[in-house]
């Protein structure tokens, strides 16, 4: 395991989440996913965010993302406040500051490993070229670089979790963001997978946040904030960071 | 410090640049391809709308085309002078002989002769009757006269009982034998000899036609007071034929017009007042339809299809405004190459049948830029539902597995 250290200057809380509500539906049909939320993320901190399904992770990890807005409540992220952001504002700012991990991968089929792995700096305005060679860099450190050419259909699961952990990292975000990376995965590729993310994408100057079920990475964290029922129930220090104090 | 190995990548390198919109719009190609199923699909559902579109309109025009056929056969003659009331190339109300004269004698008509139009009755040799086009040129001048006379002379039409007959008309009347001149048939019991054969564009009502002298058509048609159908005639060098009608008009109170004009109100007569148009109207906007229909289906199964992934662009920042360019570009795309292999196979079919007498079709460049506009809003519509399901897509729903 490969030890972190945490970025010590000045503020280096990198997500910061007060009384965060949110409601969907109106009336009799309204459901409370998020019920006054507070969570505070380091710079380069893993965070993991656990609980049973519907108790509002996916809810939570949307709003810290900046793809959906909450009810109620304060979000600031890397500095910036994403509650009075324009939507505009916040394409932008997902566009250069957040990396996505998803849990069923969501490459384009028509691309190839590298070419995907390219979307984020494509995106950015990047030359073709520029971009899948930049990709293929990271693909090579991830162990992919004799699998550049090939198309999603011909990766195995995890080939194509590497691909995303790629696509995710490229443009060298600050705020990474795992939806259920391993659910998709045997143990030995979740395994593999969550080594890689603690390994290369936790950085002293980025925030890493993983959503899971599977207990079986949660030696994979510094914190794991434990949801239940639309709330934070509990943070506690992962085994990564045994010992550390919970920043909450 | 980079977490590869080497410097962190500047921010500023992360600036939108100029590529970036056509950057995605590969990657739009790129996931339209993917799919070679559902892109054939969309691609099949504009394609057969282009071609019954193109293809039904050549048709439409090819009919119209052949309504005003006798017009542009008769060649030489500016102006055709007919009674006020004529409507159409068909529509012969006989003017009096002397109506030639007074026409003559207008100011600004260089000469004028008679025209004989109408249709005759003749029994065959073998007994057998056909209906038969008679058109009388001039004794003198014989205009009027076919161009594509390629048996006999046309000086022979001052033998005695001569006639010329289209080709058409000689293969309708006699299928699979071969040319012959000197073959005797009578109208109105008056004996005619075949002795020339022509090209001759193709009528509306299919009926062989015999062109004759202006003298002996009046006597191969059915007895009448008055026979003089057309006066054709020609304005003086230098003047405006469209002045010289009105001074007809004006003299004489007969209707006349330009070879133009009276084309245009043929095709005008044949556009009001009969089925014809409607009916093509009909299949074409069956074709526009059945397109739509199976291009928008597709093209939205396409988009549903790929809504996961659009929606990953979107969390990874994607605008909806480059959303919505790249979803135009995929309709855009099939559009072009549905329309372009639609109207070939349209003109591959006409030309394919141009030997077939019997089928009109003409594709002037209107059909090509209705096809076109068709099409366009063919590919609109499809995409509309699609641009709207994109567009509203929550960029969270990646999230949801």
């Amino acid at each position: 395991m490969v030890h972190r250290s945490h970025n010590t200057a000045g503020d280096d809380v990198a997500v910061r989440v007060r009384g965060v509500t949110k409601e969907f539906g109106t009336g009799g049909s309204l459901t409370k996913a998020l019920r006054g939320v507070d969570l505070d993320i380091s710079y380069g901190e893993l965070l993991m965010l656990v609980g049973p399904s519907g108790c509002g992770k996916t809810t939570l990890v949307s709003i810290i993302a900046g793809t959906l807005s909450p009810t109620e409540g304060e979000v600031v992220v890397l500095g910036r406040d994403l509650v009075t952001m324009s939507n505009s504002r916040k394409v932008r700012f997902r566009r250069d500051n957040v990396g996505f991990v998803f849990q069923s991968y969501n490459l384009l089929p028509a691309l190839s490993a590298a070419e995907n792995a390219a979307v984020p700096l494509l995106i950015a305005g990047w030359r073709r070229s520029a971009a899948v060679e930049a990709a293929s860099e990271v693909l090579d450190t991830l162990g992919l670089g004799d699998r550049l050419t090939n198309l999603p259909s011909e990766l195995s699961g995890g080939q194509q979790q590497r691909v995303a952990i790629a696509r995710a990292l490229v443009h060298e975000p600050r705020l990474l963001v795992c939806d259920e990376p391993t659910s998709a995965l045997d143990a030995e590729n979740g395994r593999i997978t969550m080594e890689l993310i603690s390994r290369i994408a936790v950085q002293p100057d980025r925030a890493v946040i993983v959503v899971t079920h599977d207990s079986r990475v949660y030696s994979f964290a510094d914190r794991i904030a434990t949801m239940e029922d639309g709330r934070i129930d509990a943070v506690s220090p992962g085994p990564h960071r045994a010992g550390s104090s919970a920043i909450l | 410090m980079g977490w590869h190995g080497g410097e962190p990548r500047p921010r500023a390198a992360l600036e939108r640049r100029p590529a970036g919109e056509i950057v995605m719009l590969w990657i739009a190609w790129k996931m339209l391809t993917g799919n070679r199923v559902k892109y054939m699909g969309i691609i099949f559902g504009v394609l057969f709308a282009a071609l019954l579109i193109a293809q039904q309109s050549s048709i439409f025009c090819g009919l119209m085309f052949l309504t005003v056929s006798q017009i542009r056969d008769v060649e030489g003659p500016g102006i055709w002078v007919m009674d006020r009331n004529v409507e159409f190339i068909d529509d012969i109300k006989p003017l009096a002989d002397t109506d030639l004269f007074r026409v003559k004698g207008v100011p600004g008509v260089d000469w004028a002769v008679p025209f004989y139009k109408g249709l005759a009755r003749a029994r065959m040799e073998q007994g057998d009757y056909h209906q038969m086009i008679l058109l009388g040129l001039d004794d003198a001048t014989l205009i009027g006269a076919p161009g594509g006379l390629f048996q006999g002379a046309l000086a022979d039409l001052r033998k005695p009982d001569a006639v010329i007959m289209d080709d058409a008309g000689y293969k309708q009347i006699w299928p699979g034998e071969p040319y012959q001149l000197g073959r005797v048939f009578e109208m109105n019991d008056r004996r005619a000899v075949l002795v020339g054969i022509t090209k001759a564009s193709r009528t509306f009502q299919t009926f062989p036609i015999i062109y004759t002298l202006y003298g002996r058509a009046v006597l191969y048609a059915p007895p009448e007071r008055k026979v003089l159908s057309f006066v054709l005639a020609n304005p003086q060098p230098g003047l405006d034929p469209q002045a010289v009608c009105r001074e007809i008009g004006a003299v004489t109170g007969l209707q006349a017009l330009t070879r133009e004009q009276f084309m245009r109100k043929t095709i005008t007569y044949f556009l009001r007042k009969t089925g014809i148009p409607v009916n093509f109207a009909i299949t074409v906007f069956l074709g526009f339809l059945v397109g739509t229909a199976i291009a928008g289906q597709t093209f939205y199964l396409f988009t549903v299809e790929n809504i996961r992934q659009f929606g990953a662009l979107k969390a990874m920042g994607t605008s909806n405004w480059t959303i919505l360019a790249m979803v135009l570009m995929q309709a855009l795309q099939v559009g072009v190459i549905g329309y372009g292999l639609g109207v070939g196979l349209a003109a591959l079919f006409g030309w394919s049948t141009r030997g077939l007498t019997k089928l009109a079709f003409f594709m002037p460049w209107q059909v090509l830029a209705i096809t076109a506009v068709a099409v366009f809003l063919i590919v609109l519509l499809a995409s509309l539902l699609s641009i709207r399901r994109v567009l509203v897509v929550d960029p969270a729903i990646v999230f949801r597995g």
